[in-house]
């Protein structure tokens, strides 16, 4: 009998045992659930590392690889140069009116845009220059942004018979490796959208030029876009003629022609 | 053997039912009220950065889109952190040789990236992209709030489950024209509780059902 008990008493300690470790075991899995969850031992974007030695999660790509399909092997449309550009090549300068030394001749920049030039493409060019360019080439491109009123060098103007007249690809080439005091913007602006701001930049050019005769529908239906010098000779023949010739005479060394 | 308890006791039995009751009421409710205080959930405290950078400034006094440094905030779940690289565009010549830019320019020599301190941290089991959001009509002040008036970024709002779903359940109170995402002075009582409900139509943001399924956001 007293045997029984002893079972008995022994089988309810046991009972208890188990209790009381269901209950730790709910407490501490319930810490866990606050800590393990919220912060999982993974990496997200821009988390910290302990394990690469530059402390770095996201990790860069080794130099020269090439995604599959992402072979550049349309050169005109990464590079804005020529199928044939020589990167020895000796450039004109000028004196731009702020005394800054500048570039005049672009012998190796494409002159037509690699992809078609349509009202979206304008469209998104508006939407990209406002975020990208507009700071400091403000809004019609005078180079009077606000960064420029806060004591940053002025950018030349886009409305100048050099700029006028330079290759569309020397846009793309600016806008992709920087140029003087600019930092090239390859890092934080998509290929497609850079040609769409060369784009747009040319309509601002045409919007300022008091003597271009182009009109916004031109460039929206020509696909394969036009230089400003094609358009000059196409459309403002007669009443640019004199113009040009004068301003070719006050800026030969911006070698009009390339 | 004498009564342990007098007769009141009785009457203290019954209160102290209705006590107790009261009283798990009330430490319910400070409960709630305290897992929603910035001290638990962060909001409204501002984060020291290792560089002195103002949101206020380069948004609001200088009027740099959003986009110029958070790139992809259009293409993918996070809207990225500029790079170092990003700062010197400008920097490079601005404030070049403040000793409080020195942060930005010794990342900018050694090659080490600036170590931001987060100012939103989801937990880990929240799936979020901004994106999709932007994509159809959430604007960034409306969670961000008025970054264009933050000297230091705080966290506008509690980013807890309830707060997402105020907005799941009902997206046609807070979304806006796709035109004016990155506009911070927008307010939603610029549009009419009509024309949120066509742009949400516009825009095909999904139904209730779907925008508050489990896995939208945990998966």
């Amino acid at each position: 009998m007293s045997k029984l008990i002893n079972q008995s008493s022994k089988l309810r300690m046991s009972k208890k045992l188990i209790y009381s470790l269901l209950i730790a075991a709910f407490c501490i899995s319930a810490i866990g659930c606050r800590y393990d969850m919220q912060d999982q031992p993974r990496y997200k974007p821009f988390k910290e590392s302990d394990f690469f030695s530059d402390e770095k999660a996201m990790r860069d790509l080794p130099e020269n690889t090439v995604a599959r399909g992402n072979l550049r092997e349309n050169k005109a449309f990464y590079t804005g140069k020529k199928e044939n550009a020589d990167p020895n090549v000796q450039v004109e300068t000028t004196m731009d009116e702020d005394g800054n030394t500048v570039v005049s001749s672009f012998p190796n920049a494409i002159e037509e845009f690699p992809i078609p030039v349509t009202k979206e493409l304008l469209d998104r060019g508006e939407q990209r220059y406002k975020i990208f360019c507009m700071v400091c080439h403000g809004p019609v491109g005078a180079g009077d942004g606000m960064i420029v009123r806060r004591g940053y060098p002025k950018p030349s103007t886009y409305h100048n018979d050099r700029l006028r007249n330079a290759p569309v690809g020397h846009f793309y080439d600016v806008i992709t490796n920087g140029w003087g005091k600019m930092n090239g913007y390859a890092s934080q602006i998509p290929v497609a959208d850079r040609w769409a701001i060369v784009a747009y930049i040319r309509a601002l050019q045409i919007s300022q030029d008091p003597n271009s005769k182009m009109t916004m529908d031109k460039s929206s239906t020509d696909s394969a876009g036009n230089t400003d010098n094609k358009d000059n000779a196409d459309n403002a023949e007669t009443e640019k003629d004199s113009d040009k010739a004068e301003s070719s005479e006050n800026k030969d060394a911006d070698g009009g022609e390339k | 053997m004498a009564q342990l308890f007098h007769r009141g006791a009785n009457n203290i039995a019954k209160a102290s039912l209705v006590i107790a009751v009261l009283l798990a009421g009330v430490a319910f409710y400070a409960y709630t009220q305290l897992a929603r205080s910035s001290y638990l959930t962060g909001r409204y405290l501002e984060k020291q950065q290792p560089v002195q950078f103002s949101h206020k400034h380069h948004v609001g006094d200088d009027g740099i889109d959003c986009r110029y440094c958070h790139t992809s905030v259009e293409t993918s779940a996070s809207a990225g952190i500029p790079p170092t690289q990003t700062c010197m565009n400008c920097h490079n010549q601005l404030y070049a040789d403040q000793e409080y830019l020195e942060p930005v320019r010794a990342s900018y020599r050694d090659n080490k990236p600036i170590k931001w301190e987060r100012v939103h941290d989801l937990p880990g089991y929240a799936y979020f992209n901004h994106s999709i959001h932007v994509a159809k009509g959430v604007g960034c002040s409306t969670c961000h709030g008025q970054i264009d008036n933050m000297p230091a970024v705080y966290q506008e709002n509690t980013l807890q489950m309830e707060w997402c779903l105020s907005c799941h359940r009902q997206p046609e109170d807070f979304i806006r024209p796709k035109s004016e995402i990155y506009n911070m002075q927008w307010k939603d009582s610029n549009l009419t509780a009509e024309q949120r409900l066509k742009l949400k139509a516009d825009y095909k943001i999904r139904s209730k059902e779907l925008l508050t399924s489990c896995s939208t956001c945990h998966r």
